[in-house]
């Protein structure tokens, strides 16, 4: 089967790649800078710029609304401006101010149109809703020419706008002119929101905007490769929202790229490489069974430490220790425990007998271990910090699972191979970490 | 009653229930999940009309309802999810559900009536003849029910918490501190806004429905200092954008919802230039007469330290005043008795001495202190607000 395209198909394809693009890019900037919902009340600002291009113009011609809805746009990102900086009206209060007074007196001029003599005001809504469906070739030819100058200007300034995004005070410090840097990037928002407008429609513009700068944030750390990969996001969920709308019957176009692309960000927020929310789940799981498997065979290991047959010479680890008195020692109940046991069995670790536990040989050292780095570092807390001995055995507790072997050698060769922690209990040596010949001697020296 | 009243009584109605609850977002920087929740209950409100297929207002304003709480819910999720910053939470969830509930309204509700328009702008003007039916018999306008209703429940609702809502509001810290939930005051008071939305939306649609619940609140905060007087005021603002807003569309032959919100904004950026408190004007002046002062007390300062007669060319080098500053400064000192003029010069006066000693304390934390005040340190207006505690 062969997905022909009709010309009026191809058009709404086009447009929405390219809006989707452009917000992409330029909303990285607006998430970055956490005016997201800037761009929202500029939207909704424009209406009553439209009415009035069509008021003065008398034409429903794309030029004079387009001109009417910029200035709207501007005039309202400068009163969110002028508001936040000469009163006690916070941010979000001015844009909620701007966003409903300019759509409020934006409906008085659209209903007043609407009873002219000469008003229809169909083309009027338009721009209000969205109906990527009417897009015109002259329309699509529009977005790319101002797409282009757009995506032009961000990349003339754009050293100048990355120091704005992340460091307003430093690109002050370095002379650059941040106002006026802030409202070249209110000017690009306002011109994408307003090509945006036919396509998606007011209430959406700031999906395009926002969710796939929000997506793409998820997947890298730098800038560029953002903004990127924003745009392509954000033409990718316009193609299928388009595609989806264009095949299934009354789907509106604009609600379905941004459902596509609200899909794509929930995906990245849960699988992204790095950042993914699952993988954070899933690290966070087999760190907390590691610590419970670590602390199991460390509790072992200090009861076998205290077991009188060691006073005569022998290991204390010979004997088999009852389940309840291992509950115990940390308050667990049997299924805790046997759910902290049982890999340790099956790794060979520990060995079974009944209800009874007992360390087997790799068991006792990888328990000697644990042991060693909670009382190095209790050492090193009591020593180098100086911190009270009764202070640093819960520091030790979260530190003996996230040490690594080579920060336990250092530990040690910087306390100098100490053999006692600081409450008198023996150092568990390190069976293949010997220290040097001759440093024994200098200690006890 | 005759329609004109219905419809004033309705929209002062709304106005007070969306000015209670929307003085407590402004105060927590909250206003923008007034806008989300306005859209992001649109499928509850679809999903309501499909199950009942009418358009009762109870299911209605459970679906609308759910929906918030689920606004608020993912918004927080993505927030502490700590991958995307409050705004951008915002941002993505509600065009998220709200492209939901309009793909709900286009594919299954062409039949129900329900239509996107109304919505959007809502139509309070036929709200005298949309009646309610108890049985067979009507009971009179459906949205004097429910507006009067939400307007009990808000009142009822910060009558009941008043306390809690405002330490929360003012000091989160110490309201956990006492054991209060912030978070159930969060849900509630979004819950609140929730169904606020809800009852306004077919009066005066999604978007400005955000003009009634941010715009007046907003004003009011410019008026005072006090949280019982605030929520007073933006009631009262809010009723007389209502009806302000109703003469205005008849006398235009327009929108009743825009002409409400055009009536609100107008009556902010009234207050933002001309508040005795915090309007503009007020902060210019604040500031002037405090530069003012610290004017006289350098010029006094200097001459103090300059001994008995210092000349003018002395003081406007030192000073980089122009000619003119230093002649009104020193008339105004010299009027006071403070200064005295010489040949050529200025000399401070004992009486002026004096003066300069008393305020000699506070001299250098003064005035400073004097200006930040005029410039609105938001730290100091907060606190100042929470005051009365």
């Amino acid at each position: 089967m062969t997905f022909e395209l009709s010309f009026a198909a191809r058009n709404v394809l086009l447009g929405a790649a390219l809006l989707g693009g452009l917000g992409g890019a330029l909303g990285s900037f607006a998430l970055l800078r956490r005016q997201s919902l800037l761009g929202d009340a500029l939207a909704h600002a424009a209406l009553p710029g439209v009415c009035l291009g069509f008021l003065v113009s008398g034409v429903k011609a794309p030029l004079p609304l387009f001109i009417g809805a910029l200035l709207a746009g501007l005039l309202g990102s400068l009163f969110i401006l002028a508001t936040i900086r000469n009163s006690r009206i916070k941010e979000d209060t001015a844009i909620g101010i701007v966003l409903s007074v300019f759509f409020g007196v934006g409906i008085v001029l659209l209903t007043y149109i609407q009873k002219l003599p000469t008003g229809n005001q169909s083309g009027l809504d338009r721009f209000l809703f969205g109906q990527a469906a009417t897009l015109m070739a002259e329309d699509v030819t529009r977005m790319g020419w101002l797409g282009g100058a757009v995506l032009a200007v961000m990349l003339l300034t754009y050293k100048e706008l990355k120091v704005l995004s992340f460091d307003p005070e430093f690109g002050a410090s370095l002379g650059l002119p941040i106002r006026r840097l802030e409202m070249l990037l209110t000017l690009l928002l306002v011109v994408v929101v307003v090509v945006g407008l036919q396509t998606v429609g007011v209430v959406l513009i700031v999906a395009t905007l926002i969710t796939p700068a929000a997506a793409a944030r998820q997947w890298t750390e730098s800038l560029g490769r953002m903004i990127v990969l924003a745009g392509v996001l954000g033409a990718t969920a316009g193609v299928l929202g388009a595609m989806a709308s264009a095949t299934v019957d009354r789907l509106p176009t604009g609600p379905s790229i941004v459902i596509v692309s609200s899909v794509v960000l929930v995906g990245s927020l849960l699988f992204a490489p790095q950042r993914g929310i699952a993988w954070a789940i899933l690290r966070e799981r087999r760190l907390s069974r590691r610590i419970r498997r670590e602390n199991l065979l460390k509790d072992i290991y200090r009861i076998g430490e205290d077991h009188p047959a060691r006073a005569s010479g022998r290991s204390g680890w010979d004997e088999f220790i009852p389940a309840p008195r291992l509950m115990g020692v940390r308050g667990q109940s049997a299924p805790q425990l046997a759910k902290s046991a049982r890999p340790l069995v099956t790794a060979g670790l520990l060995e079974t007998s009944g209800r009874r536990l007992r360390l087997t040989a790799e068991g006792l050292e990888e328990a000697a271990r644990v042991v060693r780095k909670h009382r190095l570092w209790e050492l090193y807390l009591t020593r180098k910090l100086e911190l009270a001995s009764d202070h640093v055995h819960r520091e030790a507790e979260a530190m003996e699972h996230a040490l690594t072997d080579e920060a336990v050698a250092a530990l040690e060769a910087k306390l100098g191979w100490p053999r006692v922690d600081p409450h008198g209990r023996a150092i568990p040596p390190a069976p293949d970490l010997a220290p040097p010949a001759g440093e024994d001697e200098r200690i006890a020296s | 009653m005759s329609p004109t009243v219905v419809i004033l009584i309705v929209g002062s109605m709304i106005a007070a229930s969306c000015a209670l609850v929307g003085s407590f977002l402004v105060l927590r920087r909250m206003a923008l999940m007034g806008d989300a929740i306005s859209h992001a209950v649109l499928p509850g409100i679809a999903l309501a009309f499909l199950w009942t297929g009418d358009r009762a207002p109870l299911p209605m304003i459970l679906g609308a309802g759910a929906f918030g709480v689920l606004t608020v819910f993912l918004v927080e999720l993505f927030n502490r999810s700590g991958r995307l910053k409050e705004d951008a939470s915002i941002g993505v969830v509600f065009p998220a559900l709200f492209s939901v509930g309009v793909i709900l309204i286009s594919r299954y509700a062409s039949q129900v009536d329900i239509d996107l328009d109304c919505v959007l702008y809502g139509e309070i003007a036929y709200a005298p003849w949309d009646l309610l039916y108890f049985g067979e018999r009507s009971i009179g306008p459906k949205a004097l029910w429910v507006g009067g209703g939400i307007l009990l429940a808000n009142l009822a609702l910060i009558g009941a918490f008043f306390k809690e809502l405002k330490l929360s509001t003012f000091d989160p810290e110490l309201a956990a501190s006492l054991g209060f939930s912030s978070v159930a005051l969060h849900y509630l008071l979004m819950t609140a806004v929730s169904w606020t939305v809800v009852g306004s939306f077919e009066s005066v649609g999604a978007i400005l429905v955000v003009a009634m619940l941010v715009v007046p609140p907003a004003t009011a905060y410019l008026m005072t200092d006090r949280l019982g007087v605030m929520l007073a005021l933006a009631v009262l603002l809010g009723v007389i954008s209502a009806i302000g807003g109703y003469w205005l569309a008849r006398w235009w032959d327009a929108s009743i919802a825009g002409a409400m919100a055009a009536v609100a904004g107008g009556l902010f950026s009234l207050a933002l230039f001309a508040s005795p408190r915090h309007g503009l004007l007020a902060r210019l002046a604040g500031r002037r007469s405090a530069s003012r002062r610290l004017a006289d007390q350098l010029l006094m300062l200097h001459l103090r330290e300059g001994g008995a007669l210092v000349p003018l060319e002395t003081l406007e080098t030192r000073f980089g005043w122009s000619a003119a500053r230093l002649r009104r400064t020193a008339a105004a000192l010299e009027a006071r008795g403070w200064i005295e003029r010489g040949i050529g010069g200025l000399a401070l006066t004992p009486k002026g001495a004096t003066a300069l000693e008393e305020s000699g304390r506070h001299l250098l934390a003064h005035p400073l202190e004097a200006s930040a005040n005029a410039t609105g340190a938001p730290q100091a207006s907060t606190k100042k607000l929470a005051a009365p505690l």
